[in-house]
């Protein structure tokens, strides 16, 4: 009995300093899944780590889960794609500085034969209210993620709506909207970079893409150390600065899939 | 081939792959380690409501019961608002880290283990408690007593403790956060991995953590019946 | 009797015999009497043989007796100003799940026994009650005469003062009660006051220093043993006696 507790102390212990090893310089950046998901953060991670021997720990929530986490002092650091929701982040003294980072772009997904034909559309508002007017499915994140905005903002700008039958909030993140919608053969918004990577399809295909209003900027935030002193203020903004640094626009435009340039580097 | 789900756990498996190896060595270690603070706890727990008659026991047994059945999303958002930084615990700085996540699972596990070692040891007091009485023992010395003889029950108990542990997604991803090579564990790479498309490799990781669930219920099973089958 | 170390538990056993005293006991059970009242005195230096046919509240009084339970009327009193040591010996063996050995060493422990005197008081009460090949055997693979026994050492090394029996033969075979007539004359011996209920005449008549008959949940006759067997005084004792002996 005694020998059994002392073999279970141990244990107990050695777990405690498996745990206790991981804590090195690291910092906590909120994130979104279309960053995580597409392997862009195990593309450029590793080179800013070699550079400055700081650990980046990425949480990959959706936008709005990630303010929240931004904003109750959890995260070190901010790379989301709202720019009008991280206007207001700075503004409400939440943060105290953002930079663009990079964009990629929406593109529209559905079903091969495209029954609301967004094929032929000429811009994105056309292409939505196709598919409004077709009444055809169409899976929406519906979890207040950056990428649902912008699909809020898109259907706005066409006069829309969304309401019915056709119109399904799914309140999850990217992937899984995705397979939602390759199971159920409906239309869906998504960021390219997931879409690429992403791998069960089934019948779904890439139907429209290319107008600027898709395109989805990304923005880094520095916290403020009056809200937050707790935060590793200076952890944060160096990896603010290597971001929008040479170094870090060129680890940005580096990270391919399949050959595909996924993220484009446009900070000023 | 390599869309069989079978195929990938049995290549992951093969391969030994590294990351594999540390997703799945780290979630063992936080759900056992979780189970055993529960144990800790919740075993006398449920031994105290078993042998005391205080005003309210029925209330906490209920309440037990009900807890058992706590989701676990509802555990990670309780545990992630006392664990933030705005929150109560936030000094502890423990959010998106292992130990936030063993915290999670500490409280989907404590109701498990505290109401269903109740209902044992109080099954067997009932078979002890004149013997019990005519040695003149109190209550306190009894818990000890019916804690040990209750063991290959209590053994029963830790392992759906563990299984709830091992087998929940939503509290260690809420409090976890899914953070590659930091607290990325067997379910929430499968969420990972289901929301990536890839179902495959999501079943084939299915598939392994199933695998090592039912080898450590097989492995605690074996023992429990040896000495059972010896202890009589 | 061998040269047996009286523990130091047992210092007072010497001491004269505790005196049991009913006073107008009696125990309901939602409204329903199960005993009493009745009130008597057990004197002497026993055995005392508790006898009557089913039913009659023989393992109740037991219970009351030794304090498992609480009686709903009246007063149960022990001479003397400290309650007297005691242990129970049940019908059902009750055993803990662990080895024949642990099991006396617990009973030590919790009655606060030094740590390193339990192991040998343990050891020598197996040998005394001939189990020591079953040691380390798990108390609960035990044939039922061996539990009954591991029962009886476990009262043993307690050394009460008064022991209760609650018919502790009536499951075994003739062998098993042999061995458990020699225990309890040994405790007797010993100077163990000893409190039994029995529904074997023979038995009864092997062991009793005096009879408590009792029927109905009412005692109805307290007599030395001899006499009792002799000429029962009261009317239900001499039909249970009738109702025996024609069978």
């Amino acid at each position: 009995m005694k020998k059994t507790l002392n073999l279970l102390l141990a244990g107990v212990a050695s777990m405690g300093l498996a745990f206790a090893a991981c804590a090195e310089d690291y910092i906590t950046l909120a994130s979104t899944t279309s960053t995580e998901n597409s392997g862009l953060f195990a593309s450029i991670l590793p080179k800013f780590e070699d550079t400055t021997g700081i650990q980046v720990r990425v949480v990959a929530v959706g936008t709005g889960q990630a303010f929240e986490i931004a904003r109750r002092g959890d995260a070190d650091s901010l790379l989301v794609h709202d720019t009008a929701g991280e206007k207001r982040f700075v503004e409400n003294g939440f943060a105290t500085e953002r930079a663009d980072v990079m964009y990629n772009d929406f593109v529209l997904i559905g079903p091969a034969n495209d029954p609301a034909n967004i094929r032929q559309a000429q811009s994105a508002e056309e292409a939505f209210a196709a598919i409004a007017k077709a009444e055809a499915p169409f899976a929406s994140r519906g979890d207040d993620s950056g990428t649902n905005r912008a699909e809020l903002r898109h259907w706005k700008n066409a006069g829309v709506d969304p309401d019915g039958d056709w119109y399904r909030e799914l309140g999850s993140g990217m992937g899984p909207t995705l397979n939602t919608a390759a199971a159920m053969d409906a239309y869906v918004m998504s960021d390219r970079a997931t879409w690429v990577a992403f791998g069960n399809r089934q019948n779904l295909t890439l139907l429209f893409e290319g107008d600027k209003v898709l395109f989805n900027q990304y923005g880094s935030l520095l916290m403020s150390e009056e809200k937050h002193p707790h935060l590793k203020h200076d952890l944060a903004q160096q990896w603010h600065n290597w971001l929008i640094s040479e170094d870090g626009q060129q680890a940005i435009a580096d990270f391919k899939v399949d050959g595909q340039q996924l993220f484009f580097p446009n900070a000023k | 081939m390599e869309n069989n789900a079978f195929y990938v756990a049995l290549s992951l498996l093969l391969n030994l792959d590294a990351s594999l190896f540390q997703i799945v060595a780290l979630s063992l270690q936080i759900s056992l380690l979780a189970v055993l603070i529960a144990a800790v706890l919740g075993f006398p727990l449920g031994a105290a409501v078993a042998i005391w008659r205080f005003p309210g026991r029925g209330g906490m047994i209920v309440a037990l019961n009900a807890l058992m059945g706590l989701p676990p999303v509802v555990a990670g958002l309780m545990v992630y608002l006392l664990l933030s930084r705005a929150g109560p615990l936030g000094e502890w700085g423990l959010l998106f880290t292992p130990g936030a996540m063993i915290f999670a699972q500490v409280v989907l596990v404590l109701p498990i283990l505290a109401a269903l070692s109740r209902q044992k040891v109080e099954e067997l007091l009932g078979e002890y408690r004149e013997q019990f009485v005519s040695l003149g023992m109190s209550h306190s010395r009894m818990m000890p007593t019916l804690l040990w003889d209750a063991r290959f029950a209590l053994l029963t108990v830790l392992l759906a403790g563990f299984g709830r542990a091992s087998a929940e997604v939503g509290a260690v991803m809420m409090v976890g956060g899914n953070i590659d090579g930091v607290t990325r564990v067997m379910t929430t790479s499968i969420v990972l991995e289901t929301g990536k498309g890839n179902l495959p490799l999501a079943l084939g990781l299915g598939i392994v953590l199933l695998t090592l669930v039912m080898l450590i219920n097989a492995g605690a099973y074996l023992v429990g019946e040896l000495t059972r089958r010896r202890v009589g | 009797m061998t040269a047996f170390q009286v523990p130091r538990l047992a210092s007072s056993i010497l001491s004269p015999s505790p005196e049991l005293c009913f006073k107008d006991v009696s125990f309901s059970h939602e409204d329903k009497v199960l005993l009493g009242p009745c009130s008597f005195t057990l004197k002497g230096a026993g055995p005392t043989l508790v006898m009557g046919p089913n039913g009659a509240g023989k393992s109740l009084l037991l219970r009351l007796s030794h304090g498992l339970l609480l009686p709903t009327q009246g007063q149960i009193t022990w001479s003397g100003e400290i309650r007297p040591r005691q242990a129970m010996v049940f019908q059902q063996p009750v055993l803990l799940r662990r080895s024949a050995v642990a099991n006396l060493i617990h009973a030590l422990a919790v009655n606060n026994v030094p740590r390193r005197e339990r192991v040998k008081l343990a050891h020598d009460a197996l040998e005394r009650f001939g189990l020591t090949a079953c040691c380390n055997t798990p108390a609960r693979v035990l044939s039922g005469g061996e539990q009954q026994r591991l029962t009886l050492a476990r009262a043993w090394v307690l050394s009460p003062q008064v022991l209760f029996l609650d018919e502790p033969t009536s499951a075994l075979d003739p062998a098993a009660i042999k061995a458990v007539e020699a225990a309890v004359h040994e405790f007797h011996q010993r100077g163990t006051r000893i409190v039994m209920t029995t529904h074997d005449l023979h038995q009864a008549k092997r062991l009793a220093g005096d009879i408590l008959f009792l029927s109905g949940g009412k005692v109805r006759e307290h007599s030395p043993a001899e006499a009792f067997f002799e000429k029962p005084v009261s009317r239900e004792a001499q039909a249970y006696m009738a109702g025996e002996l024609v069978e």
